[in-house]
């Protein structure tokens, strides 16, 4: 009950923020959370649920931010450029997958970080494709149904639909039994492989699932700054992804949601009064690995018991340890 | 055709340099069995350092030794302070390599700024050989000989010497070389020393060539990341060869297909991938 | 037919050879126990006939099919399944989620992405059942962290039950159990209904010949002897063997 409460709570909260915030720069930040956050819930799916830490999942973000706008840019209709996209997006995450899924652990890691580079060096260097470093301008903000997108409380609350979408996938998933089936593979690979799972298989798809939301967040990055730029698959940005999912709490529906929050607000911050944000990243990176593994939220959560339950300690689980 | 010829030399100074930086990768990664993100920025920060040195006015090969000894600590300080915190936690510790990488880049803007600063080639070595009627820049042939120098050494030191044999056992199985009684922990900081100190070394004697920018560390941390997975973790010689391939790799690459160069030295990474996971050398997969 | 045919079966790791030309043959029904001092290659065998390691050489069939190529993951589906020494359970989630998975490894819902699997009935019921039948149904919604060893062990003999194979490998099922615990499971292995065929390794000798028709003596990774109780103990080899001689 009190957690249908909270649902509405916040879907209300959500719902109204153009409402009580009024300015335009604030909004755009609250879209910008939407968008990373759906970024994050994407990656998640990996780090949290299949126990595979991606830190190419920029290049899948921007696979979707860059199809769209050479597609736009290039004169397609929005929607055919948008579906267009969706594949082309499904189809990277399918060649990332097969190159990595060939190990898991530590040369997961190494074997996304290196594609996720490939795909920064193609959009960097590749100047007659992408532009190089002056990156490819959109157009125009698409209009769905003729609603016009283009001013912030509009742009808000197309994102909010995309981001409920994701969520809701994810809720659906996490709960069903392909859900269950791909912890198991996170916790016993070669066990789930002895009880009859097809355990490559159902990373592969995972994986599939994954990209795609990524992708999704890319395609909306792209129309939220209707410019791309190589920055977009920079190596610093599937860190700041992952410190999303890690810093929220990885393997639940709330942290990375929490955790994109977290980082936006922090980075414009950070960049309006410091101009370290990378430093800040790097160091909340650094403790949030050594202190508070878990993550945020369930670290927060496991906090709170801790302390009215006295001394009783509860187990931790999930996380990058 | 002295055109060509040029380019090799080219190269094989661009694999020199990526030699001194990914041998340390390489026996980092074998030892404790991580790819340490930083070690792109001990080749950027070993690089700024030896700037400074140089700005003290040293003398060009001892602001070299210096920047690399400054690394050394800084390598060895990480490794006991953060690191060893995180003992058998591979993927935290991969993450800390990562935050940091972060950390130190950073810092090397504010403190040396934006603009990339060329690095003098030191005196004596700024003209050019003649052989065989073409000529080969010294300094570029210097650098060859640093890297043989070096390479050398370290073979010496893997083969020869009781370290080196404690750090082999060590890459090949990491709990049997405990239960011999050999101080497991303690090799991962003389080897995490060894490893910064060397990359810092050639951050400096790099600077000449590829002079020193931000962004110097992003661009040569994937570059060890393909020649430890081309040649195998671990294992010096295949770093050499794989720091080779990627030397000619990068500088034909460049003037063949100036757009795609970069891709093209990630092909090789991917066949490997598919057809021989471990790397030409290696006998594990990551 | 036979349960389970092995032919000439080899498996070296590196230079060291773990099973040498090994012949067995278990027939449909049977109770097949086989003993051996340690690194005699039994669970090696296990590890084999499982596909979770493949054999340098021979050939294995199941129920007449050979599966000496097929892939770990389709024989559980072939009516294959098997306990672990080494308990691999999944430590974060209740008993009754581990045998739920373990179920569903069998079901084509594995694959389902949409419908709740807290919603499958039917498939909830048999995990259930399969808890009661080795005593745990009243600990069902416990996290596995929270067990004891005793009862991760019978977790594990219900995940292999909830399978209803046709052969059943039983790695060492008294390991490590108190004398109650080991009666429990005494009873749970004789309730097996007899078209199951199960084929257990265990040191405990005097619980596991009760159970056990054959015996089949392993030592170096070849069979020594094979035969009733009665002809294993009386075997001269046997007493070398077990009692250093």
């Amino acid at each position: 009950m009190t957690r249908r409460l909270l649902i509405a709570a916040a879907c209300l909260a959500l719902i109204t923020v153009p409402l009580w915030i009024g300015n335009n720069y604030y909004v755009n930040i609250a879209s910008q959370i939407l968008i990373y956050a759906v970024f994050a819930l994407g990656l998640n799916v990996l780090v949290g649920y299949a126990g595979l830490v991606s830190l190419g999942h920029a290049g899948l973000f921007g696979v979707g931010c860059y199809a769209a706008a050479w597609l736009l840019a290039g004169g397609f209709g929005h929607l055919t450029a948008a579906l267009i996209a969706l594949l082309i997006i499904l189809a990277t995450s399918a060649a990332f997958a097969v190159l990595s899924l060939r190990t898991s652990g530590i040369g997961f890691v190494m074997i996304t970080l290196a594609l996720g580079q490939i795909l920064w060096g193609l959009a960097y260097r590749w100047i007659g494709l992408t532009g190089g470093d002056n990156g490819i301008n959109v157009p125009s903000r698409p209009a769905p149904f003729g609603l016009s997108l283009a001013s912030a409380a509009p742009f808000y609350y197309f994102t909010l639909i995309v981001f409920a979408l994701a969520v809701a996938s994810m809720a659906v998933f996490v709960a069903s039994p392909f859900g269950a089936s791909l912890r198991g593979t996170r916790d016993q690979p070669r066990r789930m492989t002895a009880l009859g799972y097809n355990v490559w298989l159902i990373r592969f798809l995972a994986f599939l699932f994954s990209g795609f939301w990524s992708g999704v967040a890319g395609l909306l990055f792209c129309y939220f700054n209707e410019f791309v730029s190589p920055n977009v698959l920079a190596l610093s940005s599937s860190a700041e992804v992952l410190l999303m999912v890690i810093s929220g709490g990885s393997g639940t529906l709330l942290g990375p949601i929490a955790g994109a929050a977290l980082v936006v607000i922090m980075k414009n911050v950070a960049s309006a009064y410091i101009e370290r944000w990378n430093f800040v990243l790097g160091a909340i990176f650094v403790a949030i690995v050594i202190f508070m593994p878990e993550g945020l939220v369930p670290g927060s959560v496991r906090l709170w018991r801790w302390l009215w339950a006295g001394a009783r300690r509860f187990p931790v689980r999930g996380g990058v340890r | 055709m002295s055109q060509w010829l040029l380019l090799g030399v080219n190269s094989i100074t661009l694999g020199g340099l990526l030699f001194l930086l990914s041998a340390g990768f390489s026996l980092i990664f074998g030892l404790m069995r991580i790819p340490n993100l930083t070690h792109g920025s001990f080749f950027m920060l070993g690089a700024y350092l030896g700037v400074t040195f140089l700005g003290l006015g040293f003398d060009f090969w001892l602001a070299a030794l210096l920047a690399a000894a400054a690394m050394a600590v800084v390598g060895g300080g990480i490794e006991r302070l953060l690191l060893r915190r995180l003992q058998g936690q591979e993927l935290a510790q991969v993450l800390v390599t990562l935050g940091l990488s972060f950390m130190i880049a950073d810092l090397c803007l504010m403190l040396w700024g934006g603009d990339p600063i060329p690095l003098d080639t030191p005196p004596g070595l700024g003209g050019a050989v003649p052989i065989a009627s073409i000529v080969f820049p010294t300094y570029r042939l210097a650098i060859v000989a640093i890297a043989v120098v070096i390479a050398v050494l370290l073979w010496l030191m893997l083969e020869r010497t009781r370290l080196g044999a404690m750090i082999r056992a060590g890459v090949d199985d990491p709990a049997m070389a405990r239960v011999t009684g050999i101080r497991v922990s303690r090799l991962f900081t003389i080897v995490f020393c060894l490893g910064a100190a060397i990359a810092g070394f050639a951050g400096v004697i790099g600077g000449p060539i590829l002079s020193v920018y931000p962004g110097l560390d992003s661009d040569m941390l994937p570059l060890a990341l393909i020649v430890v997975i081309l040649g195998g973790t671990g294992s010096l010689l295949g770093a050499l060869v794989g720091s080779l391939i990627i030397g000619f790799l990068y500088n034909y690459g460049q003037v063949l297909f100036p757009e795609l160069a970069y891709i093209i030295l990630f092909l090789p990474m991917l066949l490997i991938l598919l057809f021989r996971p471990q790397g030409l050398f290696g006998s594990r997969v990551p | 037919m036979s349960a389970l045919v092995l032919k000439q079966l080899e498996k070296s790791f590196g230079g060291l050879r773990v099973t040498a030309a090994l012949d067995l043959t278990v027939e449909e029904g049977e109770r097949r126990l086989i003993i051996g001092p340690n690194g005699a290659g039994k669970t090696t065998l296990f590890n084999l006939i499982t596909g979770e390691l493949r054999p340098d050489a021979g050939a294995i069939a199941l129920f007449g099919r050979d599966i000496t190529r097929l892939p770990c993951r389709l024989r559980p589906h072939l009516g294959l399944a098997r306990t672990y020494q080494i308990i691999t359970l999944f430590p974060g989630e209740t008993l009754l989620h581990n045998v739920t998975l373990s179920l569903l490894g069998l079901s084509a819902l594995r694959w389902n992405p949409f419908r709740r699997l807290a919603r499958q009935q039917t498939l909830i019921e048999r995990a259930r059942a399969a808890l009661g039948r080795v005593g745990l149904d009243e600990l069902a919604e416990r996290p596995l962290a929270q067990t004891s060893y005793g009862e991760r062990r019978r977790v594990e003999i219900a995940m292999a039950l909830a399978q209803e194979p046709r052969l059943l490998l039983l790695d060492e099922p008294f390991a490590g159990l108190s004398i109650d615990e080991r009666k429990e499971v005494h009873r749970l292995l004789l309730s097996i209904p007899r078209d199951v065929t199960v084929v257990m390794i265990e040191h405990d000798m005097d619980v596991a010949l009760e159970l056990a028709e054959r015996i089949t003596l392993m030592h170096f990774g070849e069979v020594i002897v094979e035969g009733t109780r009665a002809e294993v103990v009386a075997h001269p080899r046997t007493r070398e063997i077990y009692l250093g001689g």
